[in-house]
């Protein structure tokens, strides 16, 4: 048994996939076991760490009320509503910036800038510029993400192979053929998977993007809760950004999957 | 009658710093129709700059490079290359990499399959038509660049070290390989290496390269009988080819350290 269990310890190395599945379910018992430990076993104030029973009830009660449905569904808009517009413009000036030059040179300075702004630093200007409605908070979003993705995406096209590029030519591409039909599908693994990473990002900026105006999302609801001490409703606030973080993530694993089955996972 | 003229290239560039470098020094180099011509050298005499500007890739910084008379300025499907690393497409299908020339230049599908199908079985790679690059090895991987290269029909076929990462076995296979495609083909062929073996089993002439500055040392007709096998290296005519590059090689070397 000793020897099995040193075989688990190897840098790299290959793990059983129950071995791995057993590992991964054990995590998660920690954690609720050291969370009950601290409760039940009156380690910490209540109030402060509410105990798994009382965090179950009000997410009962929330999801029996509607409520956490309706601040779900509007935290979840702004979200997607701000990662597609952001997307939709970023994928395109990142793929263009990492394979000309020209472009590099023009995007960089400007993304360099931008990026180590703190998003916070900007929602005055957000505020006097669109207001304190929903636009706002996309707008919020769309900043926190929006540079980070032209700079990742610029880094998967300048990471496609230039013989790539260049064997394409000796085949009789034209430099329109060669990006469209190389640069663009070589590209495409990469993109998904800063997607993947980037949507990770704008969930982050949630709580900041509805700080200021707002009087419902997930966010919000974290927030309004300080002030009554209700420390229940802000785990299930947080959980259930957690469970939304890993579906998504899901869903770009699956997207990679369908869309790229050619790629090598990384 | 496709031959291709390398005149009076030479090749310079700036360092860092303003000091200028001549990676080519006036090489001129014709290689005839239907004749496989092989360039060895050591690594940093140009040898892959010279087939890069072949396939226009790259310009030459003075002299011309002519494909029947025709100046070469771009890149185009009558020059087919294969490049030492691996450059298929990994989102095609064996079949699709092999059809990608055909198919940019708007071959009809049912063209364009049997066509691919016809270089794959070339290459002796039949059955795996359908499997992606990241499937095959890296020998199957170059049987493939090899096949989508001549899938094109080109005037002359340029390849850059195109078994230097391969292991030992599987470049001899691959050398082996080559030989009957090309008895098969009888394309012509500007090979570049650095492997001396490698340039006398294949090529009907060699040109012996020096490095700083790049300048062919000398050209020597290999007089050995076709179709040729990888049992030739042990061959007397062989080992005498061998002898006598390598002392090409190595007069140069000891000038470069008397230096």
């Amino acid at each position: 048994m000793t020897a099995r269990l040193r075989d688990y310890f190897v840098p790299k190395e290959e793990i059983p996939a129950r071995v791995y599945l057993t590992v991964s379910i054990l995590a998660g018992v920690v954690v609720v076991g050291l969370w009950c430990l601290l409760t039940y076993g009156g380690l910490v104030r209540t109030d402060f760490l509410p105990p798994p029973h009382r965090v179950f009830a009000t997410a009962g009660k929330l999801i029996n009320d509607g409520s956490l449905l309706k601040h779900t569904i509007a935290s979840v808009t702004v979200i997607l509503v701000g990662f597609v517009l952001s997307s939709l413009v970023a994928v395109p000036i990142g793929i263009i910036s990492g394979s000309f030059k020209v472009v590099e040179a023009f995007v960089e300075p400007i993304v360099n800038f931008t990026r180590y702004l703190p998003v916070s630093a900007l929602i005055p200007l957000l505020i006097l510029w669109v207001g304190i409605g929903m636009e706002e908070k996309i707008a919020v979003i769309i900043i926190g993400t929006f540079f980070q993705q032209i700079l990742m995406v610029a880094d998967v096209s300048a990471q496609v192979p230039k013989d790539l590029l260049d064997a394409s030519y000796t085949l009789g591409a034209s430099r329109r053929q060669v990006i469209t039909r190389v640069l663009l599908p070589a590209v495409l693994p990469g993109v998904i998977d800063t997607l993947r990473v980037t949507m990770g990002l704008a969930w982050t900026y949630l709580v900041v993007a509805e700080l200021v105006g707002a009087f419902q999302g997930l966010g919000y609801l974290i927030m309004s809760s300080m002030r009554g001490l209700a420390t229940d409703i802000i785990f299930v606030a947080i959980i259930t950004i957690g469970l939304l973080g890993l579906f998504f993530d899901q869903l770009f694993k699956l997207l990679r999957r369908v869309v790229v089955p050619w790629a090598t996972v990384r | 009658m496709p031959s291709l003229a390398v005149e009076d290239v030479s090749l310079r560039f700036h360092l860092k710093g303003g000091r200028e470098v001549t990676a080519l020094d006036d090489v001129s180099l014709t290689v005839r129709d239907r004749e496989f011509a092989v360039i060895v050298g050591p690594s940093g005499c140009g040898k892959s700059s010279l087939l890069r500007m072949a396939a226009g890739l790259q310009r030459p910084s003075a002299g011309t490079i002519r494909l029947d008379d025709r100046v070469i300025t771009a890149p185009g499907r009558d020059r087919g290359m294969v490049f030492q690393s691996y450059t298929l497409f990994p989102w095609l299908s064996v079949r699709k990499n092999v059809a990608f020339g055909p198919s940019l230049a708007g071959a009809p599908e049912a063209e364009r399959t049997r066509i691919a199908n016809e270089f794959i079985r070339l290459v002796g790679l039949t059955g795996f038509e359908d499997a992606y690059p990241r499937q095959l090895s890296g020998g199957m991987m170059q049987r493939v660049a090899l096949a989508r290269a001549l899938a094109n029909d080109p005037a002359v076929l340029l390849m850059d070290e195109p078994f230097g990462a391969l292991d030992s076995q599987t470049r001899s296979l691959m050398q082996e390989l080559l030989l009957s495609v090309w008895e098969l083909t009888h394309k012509t062929v500007l090979f570049v290496t650095h492997d001396v073996d490698e340039a006398i089993l294949l090529g009907d002439r060699v040109f012996v390269m020096t490095a700083q500055p790049g300048r062919i040392k000398a050209e020597i007709a290999i007089d050995l009988p076709r179709p040729r096998q990888v049992d030739a290296f042990g061959s007397e005519r062989f080992i005498g080819y061998k002898r006598e590059i390598h002392a090409l090689i190595r007069t140069e070397a000891r000038k470069a350290i008397d230096h």
